[in-house]
């Protein structure tokens, strides 16, 4: 079996909620709830959901921004889950990240020269900063003149660009994007997805990519999981997962995005999702995506679904689908 | 032919400060009749809110319009006076935003905020403007009404929010609501309960629909007529499906090509456009689009393509190029 470079096992992150005088306790927000995902060297894998299913939490995780209450993350064979100060640099030297919003990423006050040389001076590169600035500019598809630029005087996917570029200084193998085109206008977003495609190869990178829009990550990623209120209700390689979608979620959130063909959407067969997502603070029982499902039977109000293999490659968190082959015995 | 419910007719707006004018919409014109969707299409700095904002007589001061009418049921709305105008909006036309955190009072309840519309637009008594408070809330889906009208803001979801604004958009039946991009702040299931929703109303009651997007799904599903803006033009305009599969515009081409489909394989590639989307404070002689355009000629740099009602373009692509390429 390949060894996989990133593996996320049984991670929880709970916030606490606190409340009056003396702060105390009073609830939890479960935002990611016992998820486990491996990433394979070089690929790039996605990570769907809507807002407040726990995407970019996880996302966070991994960056070793926000702590994980329980479970652990391996990295290239290495547990880093409670990795501190000195013990994490080596880390932070080999993951980046690149944001979803440019301008609130990168510090107005500062040229883009000098963000980008900034990140160099911190991980004590030895060589030509400038040099190298430059070379990473040009990696990214920003002339030298772009050296001298603040941020204001760039477009949004000048700006990206220069985000992207910091991301490369430190040489790293894995980069989280956290909706890194979602910003961007409609002609930009296909450019910064072909430079992330073309990087990778050159480079040999890892994407964690955690996106909203469906096309734009089924484009982009080798493989995919689906997330709903904190759990992945579903992986699968993209084209499998698109093309054969088992969880009546991720058939849900597929269904929803409208083509650009007006004559197909004329004629397309199309049930929406009722309802909104619940509240982390307090997900329904049993399955937590029960009360907007299709297809939801007795067991799913009060037995939570495991992620189960529905074949090879294809994993699925529903009692329906996961049940189906045992019916047809 | 229906006469349009509204022509906007040669309309420029001009952005000025310390003494430098800029045009921000340049010769704008275009119609929109009685329960028809139109959508306007482009990016940023194209001028897609702006000439909605001034249809709304909502221009804040730096903009002026320097010529051009709106013709709104045979009145020329620019020649109205502020107070004349703060009268038709909401009860004429009315305008639904992107984020519905920032266009709702966040110290007032929901109720209030919807009836102070039809207390002010339909002349109705409290009671009557309760009684339709909830009548419209129940439309636009939000349940448990009676309850939820006495709670605040940040008592609902975007999505929940989005309803309400809806619900104060339709209070007083205005004739057309102008919507810019309503569910670019939503997740991709709430967005469609939206649009659904507002598309569906906006048929019921005979509405005019203006919608101001970008996502070009969005388009397909919910607009017969397009209108593609570049560079504070009409670019580009035509039924959703000519404008798909036959257009004309270079720039209508580049956002189609731009997009990743679900419906398309995965290994087809992107075509981005090159270069970025033109900066309205910097000018561009000719085509503003021709430094982007993969086939500018000379002329496109010297000459402005005047719009013949349909396209602004020197080189128009034509059919077979279409289909070749």
């Amino acid at each position: 079996m390949e060894p996989s470079f990133l593996r996320i096992e049984g991670v929880s992150v709970h916030f606490p909620v606190r409340k009056g005088l003396l702060q105390r306790q009073v609830a939890e927000v479960k935002a990611v709830e016992k998820v486990s995902l491996t990433l394979k060297r070089g690929e790039a894998f996605g990570l769907v959901g809507e807002s407040g299913c726990g995407k970019t939490t996880l996302a966070r995780t991994v960056l070793r921004l926000v702590n994980t209450t329980e479970g652990e993350i391996w990295f290239d064979g290495e547990n880093i889950t409670h990795l501190k100060g000195a013990a994490l640099a080596p880390y932070r030297k080999r993951v980046a990240a690149v944001f979803q919003d440019p301008f609130s990423s990168l510090n107005p006050r500062m040229r883009a020269g000098k963000i980008i040389a900034e990140v160099l001076r911190v991980h004590g590169y030895a060589g030509d900063v400038k040099g190298r600035v430059i070379e990473l500019l040009d990696l990214c598809g920003l002339s030298e003149r772009f050296f001298d630029l603040y941020p204001h005087q760039m477009s949004g996917g000048q700006r990206q660009r220069v985000g992207i570029a910091r991301a490369l200084a430190i040489e790293p193998d894995l980069i989280v994007c956290d909706e890194a085109v979602s910003a961007l206008d409609v002609s930009i977003q296909a450019q910064i997805i072909n430079l992330l495609e073309e990087l990778r190869v050159r480079l040999n990178l890892t994407y964690l990519f955690i996106g909203h829009d469906l096309s734009i990550v089924r484009h982009l990623c080798d493989r995919v999981a689906v997330m709903y209120l904190g759990r992945v209700m579903e992986t699968a390689n993209s084209e499998e997962l698109f093309s054969n979608p088992q969880h009546p979620y991720t058939r849900a959130l597929i269904e929803a995005v409208p083509n650009p063909d007006p004559l197909s959407e004329a004629t397309r067969e199309f049930v929406g999702l009722s309802g909104e997502v619940p509240s982390p603070l307090d997900p329904p029982a049993g399955c937590v995506f029960h009360p907007r499902c299709p297809i939801a039977m007795d067991k799913c109000c009060s037995v939570e679904p495991m992620l189960e293999i529905l074949h090879p490659g294809h994993n699925a968190a529903c009692h329906v689908v996961t049940s189906r082959p045992e019916d047809e015995k | 032919m229906i006469r349009p419910l509204a022509e906007i007719a040669n309309l420029s707006i001009v952005h000025s400060a310390d003494g430098v004018e800029t045009t921000l919409v340049d010769d704008l014109s275009f119609s929109v009749s009685s329960g028809e969707t139109l959508a306007i299409v482009g990016e940023s700095g194209s001028g897609k809110s702006l000439s909605s904002l001034a249809v709304m007589g909502l221009l804040s001061q730096e903009l002026r319009v320097t010529q051009g009418s709106v013709n709104f049921e045979g009145v020329d709305l620019l020649t109205l006076s502020d107070e004349e105008m703060r009268q038709r909006r909401g009860r004429d036309m009315s305008m639904v935003f992107q984020e519905p955190m920032t266009s709702l009072n966040p110290v007032r309840n929901i109720g209030s905020q919807i009836t102070e519309s039809i207390e002010e637009n339909l002349g109705l008594s409290r009671a009557a403007a309760r009684s339709r408070t909830i009548d419209l809330l129940k439309e636009v889906g939000v349940a448990d009404a009676e309850r939820r009208m006495r709670q605040y803001p940040h008592h609902f979801s975007g999505g929940m929010r989005q309803r309400v604004m809806i619900a104060i958009a339709l209070a007083a039946e205005p004739k057309l609501i102008v919507a810019d991009e309503p569910t670019t702040a939503l997740d991709v299931t709430i967005q469609a309960q939206i649009l659904d929703l507002m598309t569906k109303v906006c048929a019921d009651h005979g509405t005019a629909l203006i919608l101001i997007t970008h996502n070009l799904g969005i388009v397909a599903r919910y607009a017969k007529r397009v209108n593609v803006m570049y560079g504070g033009r009409i670019v580009e305009t035509g039924t959703a499906a000519d404008l798909y599969y036959r257009p004309r515009h270079h720039y209508t081409q580049g956002l189609l090509s731009s997009v990743p489909r679900l419906d398309q394989s995965r290994d087809e590639p992107l075509h981005p456009i090159r270069g970025n989307p033109a900066d309205p404070f910097v000018p561009i002689s000719g085509c503003r689009f021709h430094p982007r355009c993969p086939a500018a000629q000379r002329k496109c740099k010297s000459e402005r393509p005047p719009f013949d009602g349909q396209i602004a373009c020197h080189f128009p692509l034509s059919i077979k190029e279409k289909l070749a390429g």
